[in-house]
């Protein structure tokens, strides 16, 4: 790879630099583009070797093995791996318990609109001039930097009976509504729904504020001279303009809400009706050491978010809206 | 853009780093001479409070050559299990319990037959096949139930429970004359409900129990050792003699509830009852509020508390220094006082009864330990529970129970157990063909 040099910029360039040093009868062609200041032709790849090496030792070459995992017994630990052809994938489309959790995703799922239209608010209110931007700006991307796991411990105390939200329903009169917000079992979904909603909208928010940022300002005051308000301009400018962008959260609102893993394996282990697909996987594979049977699971899972993103892009083309 | 040797000392630096990347795995020993073990220890806590170093320090006197070196795993099963598949393991390790007996040669050095070594200790049977000895425990443990003397004093109660009814009657006596939470489950930990699992061989005291369930197809039948013991769970939970909402129990909390008397009884393994007298004496009690009391349940009016190995040391098979990890295993288990500062038994064969477990001998119990599986059968009972997707050792199925108990779930505990019978009758078909 490293010797074969067509087509890269560097060697045109030093193409065009041989072509002009032949019309200059120069007879070394070679030595000159050596010393063209472009550097040894090799050095852009030692660059790319790196970044290449990682993703291929610590991406591709791990899901290849989880997909030869998929096809044998491996129990996680033995020295030798049985090839059971598709066994396990038929045990994951023929055993209802594996596709029931999936349910359990529909709450992230309707909880992810509620948090595209929360960050859709205050992406669109902070790229006004209001005061104080900037820090709300932060306040609002906060919680995304947070480790996920330190967000389940910490809703983890802020649901718990007596935790901070029930003294917070106290304080405000509310006291007698408190619930087990985790306990309950009708509830406990959406307490960790909402958990989720509250990590994710810094993310959603920053896409959105970005999207909405890069549209010029001569438009507004265009829309302003016109007589447009604030509610037109978001109606008629920012909306069809970040269409692309809120077409790629929903993508990723999808495939979120169908991998939920880390708030609620922290928050309840999956137990109480919360589990879902990944926990299912990964209980599968370390607590009951059916290491094949779970990488078939995950291939799955794989394969589902694959086909629900491309079903997405064809049913909202989402090239042609920036013309509109 | 950059000056040219700027951009090849750039090249140059990454791969340097990527060298360095791969040189990170090569190991060296310090002093000339000298050997340095690599202990891996599930007891982060005693790594940090500086108890293994003070071990270590006595071990080295004792044998001046070897340095031991400890590395506190906090998720041990599930690190040191995925570490396994290299040989970069540690010299000496806690046996993980996904192992199989059969799969201990590929990973663990024989320490010697098991009528060798069953001369010096005990429990090694569990972690032995084909006749070799792959692991010594470091402690062994019974099982029973932690309580809080002062609460059971206050609510009237002298005598241990002798059945199921009983302790609930008492757990109820506890409720309606204390302000304590009669039994805590330290539900959202997990790990903390595989402790009634241990239970199981009490009630029929049977040593041969555990190897029996290869011959049934209805493990929780009425009466048998999983039925009583889960009936007990969900009984007591369905009585709402539990904290308010398990979900959110906090095992470290647990400790201090319970040595204050906000808790009475904990379903845990006799390795607790030092930690929770410790916590007595950090809230300004004392050890003896702490009591120890056997499962609810006699035969031929007599109780029973199963005994079995700890965490079983043993040498990782691509050891350097195979000698020196086995000097340490016998030091340790002779010379530390581990066990006993544990509050455990001792893995030596003959030892006397620990401190902590006078209010059993008290009480007269019966130990049982469970024989092991037959030659050929190694294995099979957990092989069958992985299939059936139970998980004995696991915390779901004691959760299901527990939600089922507390009206979370449309089932009742007859439904449960006859979902797990059949899902154990065709594992068992499946696995024993």
């Amino acid at each position: 790879m490293a010797t074969h040099t067509d087509g890269s910029a560097p060697a045109r360039v030093a193409k065009k630099l041989r072509k002009n040093d032949i019309q200059h009868n120069d007879p070394s062609p070679r030595r000159r583009r050596r010393s063209s200041g472009w550097g040894w032709v090799g050095t852009p790849y030692l660059f790319l070797l790196v970044p290449v090496i990682l993703l291929l030792g610590l991406t591709y070459y791990p899901v290849a093995n989880m997909f030869w995992y998929s096809v044998t017994d491996w129990d996680g630990l033995a020295k030798t791996k049985d090839f059971v052809g598709f066994d396990n994938f038929v045990t994951v489309f023929t055993s209802p318990e594996y596709f029931a959790v999936f349910k359990v995703s529909l709450y992230y799922f309707f909880a992810s609109f509620l948090q595209m239209g929360i960050a859709l608010y205050f992406a669109t209110v902070l790229s006004f001039n209001t005061r104080f931007r900037n820090f709300f700006k932060g306040v609002l991307f906060f919680p995304y930097l947070i480790n996920g796991v330190a967000i389940g411990f910490i809703f983890l105390y802020f649901f718990r009976p007596d935790g901070t939200l029930d003294a917070l329903m106290g304080i405000l009169g509310l006291g007698d509504h408190t619930q087990h917000w985790l306990g309950e079992r009708s509830i406990a979904n959406y307490s960790l729904a909402a958990t989720s909603v509250w990590r994710y909208t810094g993310l959603n928010f920053v896409l959105f504020l970005g999207a909405i940022q890069s549209i010029p300002g001569e438009i507004y005051e265009a829309a302003e001279i016109d007589g447009a308000n604030k509610w037109h301009q978001f109606r008629y400018i920012i909306a069809p303009s970040i269409r692309p962008i809120i077409g790629l959260s929903f993508i990723l609102a999808i495939s979120g809400s169908l991998s939920v893993f880390e708030i609620p394996y922290v928050m309840t282990g999956g137990a109480n009706g919360t589990e879902t697909f990944v926990i299912k996987t990964v209980d599968t594979a370390f607590k009951f050491n059916k290491v094949g049977q779970a990488s078939a699971m995950a291939v799955v899972l794989l394969a589902i978010v694959l086909v629900v993103t491309w079903m997405q892009k064809r049913l909202i083309p989402d090239e042609k809206v920036n013309q509109s | 853009m950059f000056p040219r040797t700027a951009r090849q000392i750039a090249a140059v630096g990454a791969i340097a780093s990527m060298l360095a990347l791969s040189a990170c795995s090569s190991d060296s020993d310090s002093a000339e001479g000298d050997v340095t073990l690599k202990v891996l220890t599930w007891r982060t806590d005693l790594v940090e409070d500086g108890t293994f170093d003070e071990y270590a320090e006595r071990f080295t006197e004792a044998n001046p050559t070897i340095n031991v070196e400890f590395e506190g795993i906090t998720d041990y099963e599930g690190e040191v299990k995925t570490r396994m598949s290299t040989d970069n393991y540690g010299d000496v390790l806690g046996i993980v319990g996904t192992v199989q007996p059969n799969q201990l040669g590929d990973f663990f050095e024989p320490l010697g037959t098991v009528d060798e070594i069953e001369e010096t200790y005990r429990f090694v049977r569990e972690k032995a096949y084909d006749g070799q000895v792959y692991g010594i425990p470091v402690v062994g443990n019974t099982q029973g139930i932690v309580y809080n003397k002062n609460v059971w004093a206050e609510a009237g109660l002298t005598d241990y429970p002798t059945t199921p009814e009983d302790f609930i009657a008492a757990l109820e006596k506890i409720k309606s004359s204390t302000d304590a939470v009669p039994m805590y489950t330290n539900y959202a930990a997990g790990w903390t409900l595989t402790q009634w699992e241990g239970h199981r061989g009490e009630i029929s005291a049977d040593p041969n129990y555990v190897n029996s369930l290869l011959e049934t197809d209805n493990p929780w039948t009425q009466g048998s050792d999983h039925f009583v013991i889960d009936s007990l769970l969900y009984d007591t939970v369905a009585a709402g003699l539990i904290e308010e909402d398990p979900t959110t129990t906090d095992w470290e909390l647990s400790k201090d509830l319970l040595a204050t008397g906000d808790v009475a009884t904990m379903v845990l393994g006799s390795w607790a009852i030092v930690q929770m007298q410790q916590a007595a004496v950090d809230n300004g009690g004392a050890a003896e509020d702490i009591g120890y009391m056997p499962f609810p349940y006699q035969v031929d009016g007599k109780f029973h508390g199963s005994v079995g190995g700890d965490y079983n040391q043993a040498i990782n098979v691509n050891s350097e220094h195979k000698e020196e990890a086995r000097l340490w295993i016998d030091w340790f288990n002779n010379e530390s006082g581990y066990a006993e500062s544990q509050g455990g038994l001792s893995p030596l064969k003959d030892s006397p009864e620990p401190q902590v477990l006078q209010d059993f001998a008290a009480a007269g119990v019966e130990y049982v330990e469970q024989l092991p599986a037959e030659p050929g059968m190694e294995g099979k009972i957990d092989e069958i529970d992985n299939t059936a997707e139970i998980g004995l050792w696991q915390d779901m199925y004691r959760k299901r129970i527990i939600d089922a108990a507390r009206g979370q779930a449309d089932e009742t505990k007859e439904d449960i157990f006859a979902d797990l019978n059949a899902r154990w009758k065709e594992a068992r078909a499946e696995v024993m063909g």
